[in-house]
């Protein structure tokens, strides 16, 4: 028998992501498989609920982005009711959803993904870590880190009830109006959010721009894929995490698609394989060719990197800037490099607190018409936004008493389960030959899926921000090293 | 199997009407069902819905709750408060999968020992022909040895 | 003497109970230096054969979060069940089943059929479902089994204490930690929250008479409730006359009423049942039709009344029709 070495979680029991890699006889890698061992089925329990229950209902599929389901939800019901809410209100959900994007990509940045980068791909595990970050940007920046979070938090508090799991959107609109003290704490605690983006960039520019080895790993091809890319788009194409129409593009750039939420059914549809409870959404319209990038298959990627090649600029100056220093080092659009995820996600970083700014300095959000109430028979509608890891979409169907019949969901990290798969087993077969596993294997897998800051909470509709375990084994089965993802 | 089952029903009755409705009827030797289990209470008003859910959960295939004539109860209201928790545990149990023929409301007086026979044959008769409830405690539920989906 | 052990895991849970921890844990960093945090999947890392390798008992304290759903989380749940001394179940989903407990109106099959088959995105024409073993061509894929039914952690395992709420908030966490570290913990199978109705610590609880009578039920989705009146006094359902208070009234200040996330008070033994005979008892009829039209505008009774407490009900799921057969 050829040598075989089996990638396995450290046993059945541990852990809610695992991926297999296979071997062939030659010691290659045959073939990779990223498992979801969970599901929850919120689309089922969802009928028979009524239809406004569904914001207080979806943010439960996810505590790390409740936020982005409350918000997605909230549009959904308003289309079931075929109500459009006022401006105050639109611009009060906007202004959450904002805060919300700012203290989750830094989440994501300080604590998550960024440690990779910041500290360094080729550091000590052990260092990777939120505290080996406070090594390197100091505690001074790690304090503002923790302020910064803790204000924004306090913004979806004072409007939603709770941060984690918000309830104040309803048909219509929302439950509670913004005051002229909510105001004020709103405009200081969103130009604090600008600073700080603008110094998360100047952290990434000095430790990981100014590194030839951090930016050859980003424009290298160890992470690249060739795919479609989706993203919420302004009237003029311009990036937009809370309204608007799904732009998608070609590998090349061109534009494959633009439409709006309610018709994501022509656009979208979702593959299944018997060997995870995750699915595999495409693009219909190019069809479902395997776990294979370029023109021909029908495979996209959504959340930061998607949505900036997707969208033609950013709404907002700053970001704007940021935008075409990215583009300009990374050499034009489209970017493939997945870990090229990480700059975006800084980019939309600064348009988000930038876009926070705007709403609170906005006299509108005073306006306590904050609510149109239904009066037309509810029937369907899909309401769509950005969550941080990608477009997040909710479609309900009711009967005329408002109670769900039918419910679909496609969440963020969802629509990028194919590329997250695709780039586990790209990064396996560049480091695994002839049956040897290179030290830099598990960091490097590790790093593919971080890039993405997969959610398979979400992905499931199941458990949180999930821990990956992997497991390399030998070709007896016993364990020779053993990665996991917080 | 369900030629020999035999209901358990749970009779939650009245102190004041039904359950001397029901003694009369024992003392007439009217013969009704030996399916109720009687518990005896001092106004229909005092049945919490977790009563009944117990009830079932307990094992019950049917509960039966009795209480005074309108206008009759001893406690004025305790009756009308009974029929309004039914008129929403009827819908509520619908949801469960629970037949509403299982839970039913009957207003039967001191005197009426026929209805209550009545009443308590009917019910009998009807939860046979709807079979055992078997709710089943989630702690019971194992997994099922069966593969994940069918085919 | 070595720090005592603590450890945190989690099942089916969306992850927000971890969160909680997290946005607490700035707070708490002399609590964290009193323990030695054994196990915590969001944020340390950890191997299960360290679990394993611990004596019985080991851990001072487990904090568990999310319902139990697939084979994986019971085997998890049991194995933590050995080696702790105490067993938090944290959070609504421990504690009481948690909105996705609404799943136990249906079924694994029907889960499965709507998720796979019947969604307008689906394109699964050889109706695939996810299966605990498939063949591929390179070898065999495992999955853990996906449960029927979604249970509370004390139906699988014997739990000590409860810390309530979706998520519980910092000071009742706290608290708790606290508590445990200082050895005065109440009697076991205590709640750690306060033992009052939510309408009791309400800030409209002025507003809320006495004696209320309404003769219809309002809707969230077509009308407004004044903020300043007691919701249940409009006629919009909250529950928090059945209620555990705590959680800082969170939704009521976000103009919402309550939907029972902390679980039953103490004298209630199902939460949706008593506060069915809250509501029951509002509704100013005497006439059977007129209850029933107007219950009827609560087309969703199962939903209202126990959004988070279905699993801990006293019927606990819908009726299996094969299952028990
Ligand atoms: S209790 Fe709430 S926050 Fe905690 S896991 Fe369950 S749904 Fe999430
Ligand atoms: S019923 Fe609701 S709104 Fe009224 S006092 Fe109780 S908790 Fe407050
Ligand atoms: S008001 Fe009710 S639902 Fe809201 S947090 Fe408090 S206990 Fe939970
Ligand atoms: S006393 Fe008989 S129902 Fe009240």
């Amino acid at each position: 028998m050829a040598k075989r070495i089996t990638i396995d979680p450290v046993t059945r029991l541990e852990g809610h992501g695992k991926i297999e890699i296979f071997l062939d006889d030659a010691g290659n890698v045959a073939n990779a498989y990223l498992q979801i061992p969970e599901l929850r089925g919120f689309e089922k329990f969802a009928e028979g609920r009524l239809v406004e229950d569904m914001p207080r209902i979806t943010p439960k599929i996810c505590g790390v982005c409740p936020t982005a389901h409350h918000m997605a939800s909230g549009k959904t019901v308003d289309a079931v009711y075929h109500v459009d809410p006022p401006p105050a209100a639109k611009k009060i959900r906007e202004l959450i959803n904002s805060a919300f994007a700012v203290e989750d990509h830094t989440l994501h940045f300080y604590f998550l993904g960024g440690p990779d980068f910041v500290v360094g791909p080729e550091a000590p595990a052990a260092e990777r870590n939120i505290l080996g970050v406070i090594g390197k940007v100091g505690v001074e920046a790690a304090t503002r880190v923790i302020g910064i979070r803790r204000r924004l938090r306090a913004i979806i508090t004072a409007l939603g009830g709770r941060v984690i799991h918000p309830v104040c959107n309803v048909p219509g609109g929302v439950s509670k109006g913004v005051t002229k003290e909510m105001r004020e704490e709103f405009i200081a605690a969103a130009e604090d959010a600008v600073e700080f983006a603008k110094f998360t960039l100047g952290v990434f520019g000095k430790i990981v721009l100014a590194n030839k080895s951090y930016v050859d790993l980003v424009v290298g091809d160890i992470y690249l894929h060739r795919t479609y890319y989706m993203g919420l788009v302004d009237a003029q194409n311009r990036l937009n995490l809370y309204d608007g129409m799904i732009r998608v593009v070609t590998p090349s750039g061109k534009e494959f698609a633009k439409f709006p939420p309610s018709e994501y059914v022509e656009h979208i549809a979702e593959h299944v394989e018997p060997w995870s409870y995750i699915k595999f959404p495409y693009l219909k319209k190019v069809g479902w060719k395997g776990f294979t990038d370029g023109e021909t298959s029908g495979v996209y990627r959504v959340a930061p990197l998607a949505r900036l090649n997707a969208a033609e600029g950013m709404a907002t100056p700053a970001a704007q800037e940021e935008y075409e220093r990215m583009y300009a080092t990374l050499g034009g659009k489209p970017a493939h490099n997945t870990l090229a995820y990480h700059w975006a996600r800084l980019v939309e970083l600064l348009y988000a607190a930038e876009r926070l700014r705007e709403l609170a300095r906005d006299e509108e959000i005073l306006d306590p018409h904050i609510r149109t109430l239904p009066t037309a028979t509810p029937t369907e509608g899909v309401g769509v936004v950005e969550a941080p890891r990608g477009t997040l979409y909710h479609h309900y169907k009711t009967d005329e008493r408002g109670v769900v019949t039918e419910a679909n969901l496609i969440v963020a990290t969802v629509n990028n389960s194919a590329a997250i798969s695709m780039s586990i087993a790209r990064a396996a077969r560049k480091l695994i030959t002839n049956g040897e596993v290179r030290d830099g294997l598990l960091n490097m897998v590790e790093m593919a899926f971080r890039a993405y800051d997969p959610c398979f909470a979400c992905a499931t509709h199941a458990a949180g921000q999930t821990p990956l375990i992997v497991t390399v084994r030998d070709a007896r089965g016993a364990p020779l090293r053993v990665l996991r993802r917080d | 199997m369900s030629q020999d089952f035999e209901p358990v029903i749970v009779g939650f009755l009245c102190n004041w009407c039904s359950y001397t409705g029901a003694d009369l009827a024992g003392t007439s030797r009217s013969r009704y069902p030996p399916n109720l289990r009687i518990i005896r209470v001092m106004c229909s008003g005092r049945v919490e819905p977790a009563f009944v859910l117990k009830a079932l959960r307990e094992g019950a295939d049917g509960v039966l709750v009795a209480g005074c004539h309108p206008g009759d109860c001893h406690y004025q209201e305790g009756n009308y408060k009974t029929m309004r928790r039914m008129a929403l545990l009827g819908p509520l149990l619908d949801q469960f999968g629970i037949e509403r023929a299982r839970v039913r409301l009957e207003w039967i007086s001191a005197s009426e020992a026929g209805r209550f026979v009545e009443v308590v044959k009917e019910m009998t008769s009807r939860i046979k022909a709807l079979g055992p409830l078997r709710l089943g405690h989630a702690q019971d539920a194992e997994p099922i040895a069966e593969k994940l989906a069918p085919a | 003497m070595g720090k005592p052990k603590v450890a945190f895991y989690w099942c089916a849970s969306c992850g927000g109970c971890e969160e909680a921890v997290v946005d607490l844990a700035e707070g708490i960093l002399e609590v964290v230096g009193a323990v030695d945090i054994v196990l915590w999947p969001v944020a340390l890392d950890f191997k299960l054969k360290d679990v394993h390798a611990l004596p019985d008992g080991a851990i001072a304290a487990s904090f568990i979060n999310g319902s139990v759903r697939t084979s994986e989380q019971k085997e998890w749940v049991e194995l933590l069940r050995r080696k702790s001394g105490l067993v938090v179940a944290f959070g609504s989903c421990a504690h009481i089943g948690g909105v996705p407990g609404l799943a136990n109106l249906y079924d694994r099959a029907g889960i499965f059929e709507r998720a796979y088959d019947l969604v307008p995105t689906a394109d699964n024409p050889g109706r695939v479902h996810p299966q605990t073993s498939t063949k591929v061509a390179e070898g065999e894929l495992r999955l853990p089994e996906f449960f029927n039914t979604v249970r509370t952690l004390d139906q699988v395992i014997p739990v000590d204490y409860y810390l309530p709420g979706c998520a519980p908030p910092p000071d009742l966490i706290l608290n708790a930690v606290q508590a445990i570290l200082a050895g005065t913990l109440p009697p076991k199978g205590s709640v750690l929250a306060p033992a009052k109705a939510l309408c009791d610590t309400c800030p409209l609880k002025e507003s809320k008479p006495e004696k209320m009578a309404i003769k219809e039920f309002k809707r969230i989705a077509t009308s407004a409730p004044d903020p300043a009146v007691c919701y249940l006094a409009q006629g919009y359902v909250c529950l928090g006359p059945a209620t555990r208070s705590g959680c800082g009234e969170r939704c009521i200040k976000a103009n919402m009423p309550c939907r029972g996330c902390f679980g039953p008070t103490p004298e209630a033994t199902d939460l949706g049942a008593k506060a069915l005979g809250a509501l029951a008892s509002m509704v100013d009829t005497k006439d059977p039709d007129e209850a029933a039209r107007i219950m009827a505008m609560l087309p969703d009774p199962a939903g209202a009344l126990y959004m988070y407490a279905l699993p801990s009900s006293l019927l606990q799921r819908k009726k299996m029709e094969a299952a028990h057969g």
